[in-house]
């Protein structure tokens, strides 16, 4: 059951897609085969379209399934990733000359500190006054997303000062790609840190404990002697971390350059990738495969059967519904157990 | 000191027209918090609202743009009630993922039925509507009592929601719910009813805040065009105490520091304008900070 | 006697998942009767009730008020048939003032300064005075008690169902309540008072029904009958007449406390101040106390008297203000509530085993888990502690009460603790798993660990404790060692002065 359940859910997605499209008097058979051919139609289709919109989502959606796993529901994702992004950019911008390794590596920190930077407000919100996280980390998305405006209008702009977007950043800086592709390292990075999450959080003491702050708090604090208000706040700054990694790998992955839109609202739809994922890991790199194959074939779909990108956004919506109404319906089961 | 009293004025006008749709969701958001729902959601029936207006007042007027746009509010807002209050499922969840269908939904829609072209400026709006006498006092006069419609509603359902609230066994039952659901359901009170209850009446508030962003502000739809004040409306629930009055201040709060990027901007001071779309964020998490401290949250806020 | 019964239930069925919770239950209320209905924990008595309120719908039965046969589909039903009920948990809502939740329950009209008028009358109309503008969160659990039945009385019950109302109260409180409801039946109404306590039902009640795994083994008028009659009918035959739990021979006050092996002090607190667990203000007021190994001590104490700090202090669970703690480890800590602090319900066993781990623990390794290690390790607990569960893989929540608190028991007691300490340890389980539990503790006791319980069952303190303390408002109180059961009650409700 714990399986089947995404795969209904995209599929129940997919066939509400259609059967929108088909109502709304497109031609569902066409837009639904380009949607197909956008994400798997071809190598270079399946290797610079679907597998490089993936790792923002694998990222991102890791970053969340951390936060939520240790019972902080981070909605801030999208924030702290255009803040490692304008961290990651000011040092690419900045590290012309240096050997690749070094500068790379630079840029990636810089990402990695900023987004937990950015998370530093609403953790000391919710220890020092209990302000809810979810309420601070979404406002800071709009501060986020204001500051990205800010910049690259001011400090960051490009040399000529027309276009609101920064200038390239250093050859050095840029990540390797995967030759004849757009492919990127990033996606070795986002593999490595879902397997490194995995074994946290399957292995060790603390993973378990990240786990036992989420799923019972208070039993964690009492029985396991647990500083949950602790173990919630490294994970939302872990998480935080991670999500500005996710920006910085896309401007020296992707983009090279900052711009407003970078992101095409990752932080939101990671958390569909974490809950289809159920929070695991391993789970969260399948998720956001389909998902990044959802995006990539929607780009298709637009271009070839007129039908707006932004659909599939509905079918992010029904997936998440579908996992949420059966998770809530697995825990009502137990719930009836404990009852008699 | 006229010029200075005219741009005072137009300031204070400026404000109260920025503030109305966030104090129209936010006093939605109030009666649903006090039983006990917190809607993530309303950020995207705002936009369906919006988009509802847009639709509504093309065929039939602005008028008939305001009833579709409560009446898709309502609607977007029941079923997220029957999935954060039938199934008991998490409300923050599924608040983000009715958001985000309500972008794809409205997005496609729009699209489809205005092409690449949009709505443009064809769209019949609600003019201020100067209620005579009392929109020539000074000062508060342009600001209070020279809006459109949707300016007045919402300063007539303040009172309203305050009275259902505090002053009737409806009300007692609602903020029963949100203090104690399984008391309240001891006590008779069918708490699913209210809560979905007060969730429809948050939505067709939200759904009437799209519309007159629509109408009344901004003349025309575009995608996401809400940007954010579902969220924001969220924010001045818990800034205005989960009380109707304090709800009132916390908007106009909102809608003089957006004003006040007018302000500076026809004075021509070379401010970046985007640290005063920053300023009202920034506000709230200081306010949040100093003002969750003394404030509680219903005790049910939140739990299935 | 002619006049029908007021309530009339009548082969009343329900089960839950795979517990059948009535089977065929009958239950006859007679006009101004005070009822007592009795049974173990578990036996139905608050599932019957609950039927007869519209809490729970029954598979079959009928219901009959007055003689007329209806249908209750909701407490809203009940209480227009004149049934209210008095829960074991209160349903006052903290945030609102007594007047407001007095509206709530009876629908009164809210218009602030008539219905606190109209409540403050009431309620002293009705013998139970309270203050209308208080917070119920603000209430003392006796001033809550009575503010249900205010809300009972108010919205116009003639049939009152008191579910273990005594059981949160002093002894003295407890008699005060009984008379009230015995008022109460003599102006005409007529209350059904659930209990497992016998002496109340003597003392109390006009009528009795016992009742036995969902079905009535016993019903008849209290005159003729005798604690051991109706404990025997309680538990059935087979288990012979014993009252209720076996009293230790070993009690403190019996001078028997020679028979423990008295070994060093595990526990010692010197003028200790602890802060209340929820808000400002002191919990614990300067309170010494010395626990050797082997001993077992009990807080007898009236609910909200700085027990619970001073055993979360003891546990290590709260920091204290002021004063010296010197406690031996490990310490071994079994929290009131099994499901929200003792074990995480959707964890399996083996993961709730692990939740109490400490790095000396045989299945960490420099932070890491061997998960098989303590999978066999917590499938040997289960054996070793009886817990009746499919496996080490079950997930916490398909146990039963009495089965979660032995892995509490078996988790905390693995280690080999030095001190032990239990709140309510017992609560809410049947006598069975009530004995196990409490042999777990004294063989804990008798291993060398200083035990320190608080029980709000005063005779389970006295079954269990070798020395008994009363805590009130905040400090401890020494119990003279031949003082009576009468003696402790009077100075858990004085404080001593």
């Amino acid at each position: 059951m714990a399986a089947r359940t995404p795969l209904l859910a995209i599929l129940l997605g997919l066939a509400v897609l259609a059967g929108g499209l088909q109502l709304a008097g497109y031609d569902a058979a066409a837009a639904l085969t380009s949607l197909w051919r956008g994400a798997f139609g071809s190598w270079y289709a399946f290797s610079s379209a679907t597998l490089v919109r993936a790792v923002p989502l694998i990222v991102v959606g890791l970053g969340i399934a951390l936060a939520f796993r240790g019972g902080a529901l981070n909605i801030g994702a999208e924030g702290q990733f255009y803040a490692g992004a304008i961290a990651a950019t000011w040092v690419g911008l900045h590290v012309a000359g240096r050997p690749a390794v070094v500068a790379v590596t630079a840029v990636l920190v810089a990402a990695l500190l900023a987004g937990a930077a950015w998370v530093l407000v609403p953790i000391w919100l919710k220890l020092r006054f209990g302000v809810l996280e979810v309420i601070s980390t979404l406002l800071l998305n709009f501060v986020a997303e204001s500051l990205v405006s800010l910049v690259v209008q001011g400090p960051l702009q490009e040399a000529q000062g027309i276009y609101p977007q920064s200038d390239p950043i250093a050859e050095v800086a840029r990540l390797p790609l995967l030759p004849g592709t757009r492919l990127h390292a990033g996606l070795a990075l986002a593999l490595i840190g879902a397997a490194a999450l995995w074994y946290v959080v399957a292995r060790t003491l603390w993973g378990f404990r990240l786990s036992a702050v989420g799923a019972g708090p208070r039993a964690a604090e009492i029985s396991g002697r647990i500083d949950a208000r602790r173990v919630t706040a490294v994970a939302l700054l872990g998480s935080g971390a991670v999500a500005g990694l996710a920006g910085g790998i896309e401007v020296s992955g992707v983009s090279y350059a900052l711009f407003q839109n970078l992101s095409p609202g990752y932080g939101f739809t990671a958390i569909a990738v974490a809950l289809l994922a159920r929070l695991h890991p391993l789970g969260v790199v399948a998720a956001g495969m389909l998902f990044g194959a959802l995006e990539a074939g929607a780009g298709a779909m637009q271009r070839e059967a007129g039908v707006p990108a932004v659909t599939v956004y509905v079918v992010e919506a029904v997936v998440i519904m579908v996992v949420l109404l059966a998770d809530t319906g697995a825990r009502r089961a137990v719930g009836a157990r404990v009852a008699a | 000191m006229t010029d200075s009293l005219v741009l005072l004025s137009g300031f204070l006008a400026a404000a109260v027209r920025v503030a109305t749709p966030l104090l129209l969701a936010a006093t939605g958001e109030t009666v649903t918090e006090r039983a006990g729902v917190m809607n993530l959601g309303l950020e995207g029936i705002m936009l369906g609202g919006a988009l509802a207006a847009t639709l509504g007042a093309t065929a039939a007027g602005p008028w008939a743009g305001l009833a579709v746009a409560v009446l898709v509010g309502m609607l977007l807002a029941a079923l997220f009630a029957a999935v954060a209050i039938g199934a008991r499922a998490d409300q923050i969840i599924a608040g983000t993922a009715l958001t985000l269908g309500a972008v794809g939904l409205t997005g496609t829609i729009y699209r489809q039925a205005y092409g690449i072209g949009g709505a443009g400026l064809a769209l019949p709006t609600l003019a201020p509507l100067p209620i005579p006498g009392l929109s020539q006092i000074p000062l508060l006069g342009p600001a209070l009592f020279d809006q459109p419609m949707p300016t007045y509603l919402a300063l007539l359902a303040l009172p309203l929601v305050w009275w259902v609230l505090f002053r009737t066994r409806t009300g007692l039952a609602l903020r029963a719910t949100g203090e104690g659901a399984a008391m309240a359901r001891a006590a008779g009170v069918r708490t699913g009813l209210v809560r979905t209850v007060a969730t429809v009446v948050g939505g067709g508030f939200a759904g009437l805040a799209g519309a007159s962003l629509v109408l009344a502000q901004v003349g025309t739809f575009a995608e996401r065009m809400t940007a954010g004040r579902g969220y924001v409306a969220i924010a001045i629930v818990v800034l205005g105490r989960w009380h109707p009055l304090g709800v009132a201040v916390a908007s106009l709060l909102f809608g003089a520091a957006t004003a006040l990027q007018y302000v500076f901007q026809s004075l021509g001071l070379d401010v970046p304008y985007q640290l005063f779309l920053m300023l009202p964020y920034g506000l709230t998490l200081l306010a949040l900070a100093g003002a969750v401290g003394r404030a509680r949250a219903p005790a049910d806020l939140g739990k299935a | 006697m002619t006049a029908p019964p007021v309530l009339a239930l009548r082969g009343i069925r329900k089960r839950f998942g795979s517990v059948q919770a009535l089977r065929g239950a009958d239950f006859t209320l007679a006009p101004r009767e005070l009822h007592a209905l009795l049974g173990e924990n578990g036996a139905g008595k608050t599932t019957l009730m609950q039927v007869a309120y519209g809490l729970v719908r029954p598979e079959s039965g009928e219901i009959a008020i007055n003689g007329v046969v209806r249908t209750i589909a909701s407490p809203r039903a009940a209480r227009r048939l004149g049934v209210g009920m008095v829960h074991q948990h209160f349903t006052a809502v903290p945030a609102l003032t007594v007047a407001e939740n007095v509206a709530l329950a009876a629908g009164w009209k809210v218009r602030q300064g008539l219905l606190r008028e109209r409540v403050r009358e009431f309620a002293e109309g009705a013998g139970l005075p309270l203050d209308p503008s208080a917070r119920a969160g603000d209430l003392s659990v006796a001033l809550l008690q009575r503010l249900e039945i205010v809300k009972a009385l108010a919205s116009d019950a003639r049939i009152l169902l008191l579910d273990e109302p005594t059981a949160v109260l002093a002894p003295g409180e407890a008699a005060d309540l009984l008379r009230v409801v015995r008022g109460f039946t003599v102006r005409g109404g007529a209350a059904v008072l659930i209990t497992h306590k016998l002496d109340e039902a003597l003392a109390a009640a006009d009528r009795v029904t016992v009742l036995r795994r969902g079905a009535v083994v016993f019903e008849g008028a209290v005159a003729g009958q005798s604690a051991k009659s109706l404990a025997s009918a309680m538990i059935g035959d087979e288990e012979g007449g014993e009252a209720r739990r076996p009293r230790t021979a070993n009690r403190g006050r019996d001078g028997t406390v020679a028979e423990v092996e008295l070994h060093d002090v595990a526990i010692r607190l010197e003028d200790l101040e602890v802060p209340r667990e929820t808000g400002y203000g002191l919990a614990v007021r300067g309170a010494s106390l010395s626990i050797r190994r082997g001993e077992i001590v009990g807080i007898a104490a009236v609910e909200g008297n700085g027990q619970r700090e001073l055993l979360r202090a003891v546990a290590g669970r709260l920091q204290p203000l002021r004063g010296r703690r010197e406690i031996a480890e490990p310490v071994a800590f079994v929290p009131e509530d099994r499901t929200t602090e003792g074990l995480i319900p959707g964890f399996t066993l083996t993961q709730n085993v692990v939740l109490g781990s400490r790095a000396d623990d045989p299945w960490i390794r420099r932070g890491r888990i061997d998960w098989r290690l303590a999978r066999s390790r917590t499938a040997i607990l289960l054996e070793e502690y009886g817990v009746v569960a499919p496996g080490p893989d079950t997930f916490a929540s398909a146990l039963s009460g009495g089965n979660q608190q032995k892995v509490v028991l078996a988790r905390e007691l693995a280690r080999r603790p030095r001190v032990v300490v239990a709140e309510n340890p017992t609560r809410g389980l049947d006598i069975r798993a009530a004995e196990a539990v409490q042999a777990r503790l004294r063989g804990a006791a008798s291993d060398g660990a200083a035990v320190l319980i608080y029980s709000s069952d005063l005779d389970e303190v006295l079954a269990l404790a070798h020395r008994v303390l009363v805590a009130a408002r905040g400090k401890l109180l020494e119990v003279p060692a031949d003082a009576t059961r009468a003696q402790i009650g009077q100075l858990m409700v004085t404080g001593g002065r």
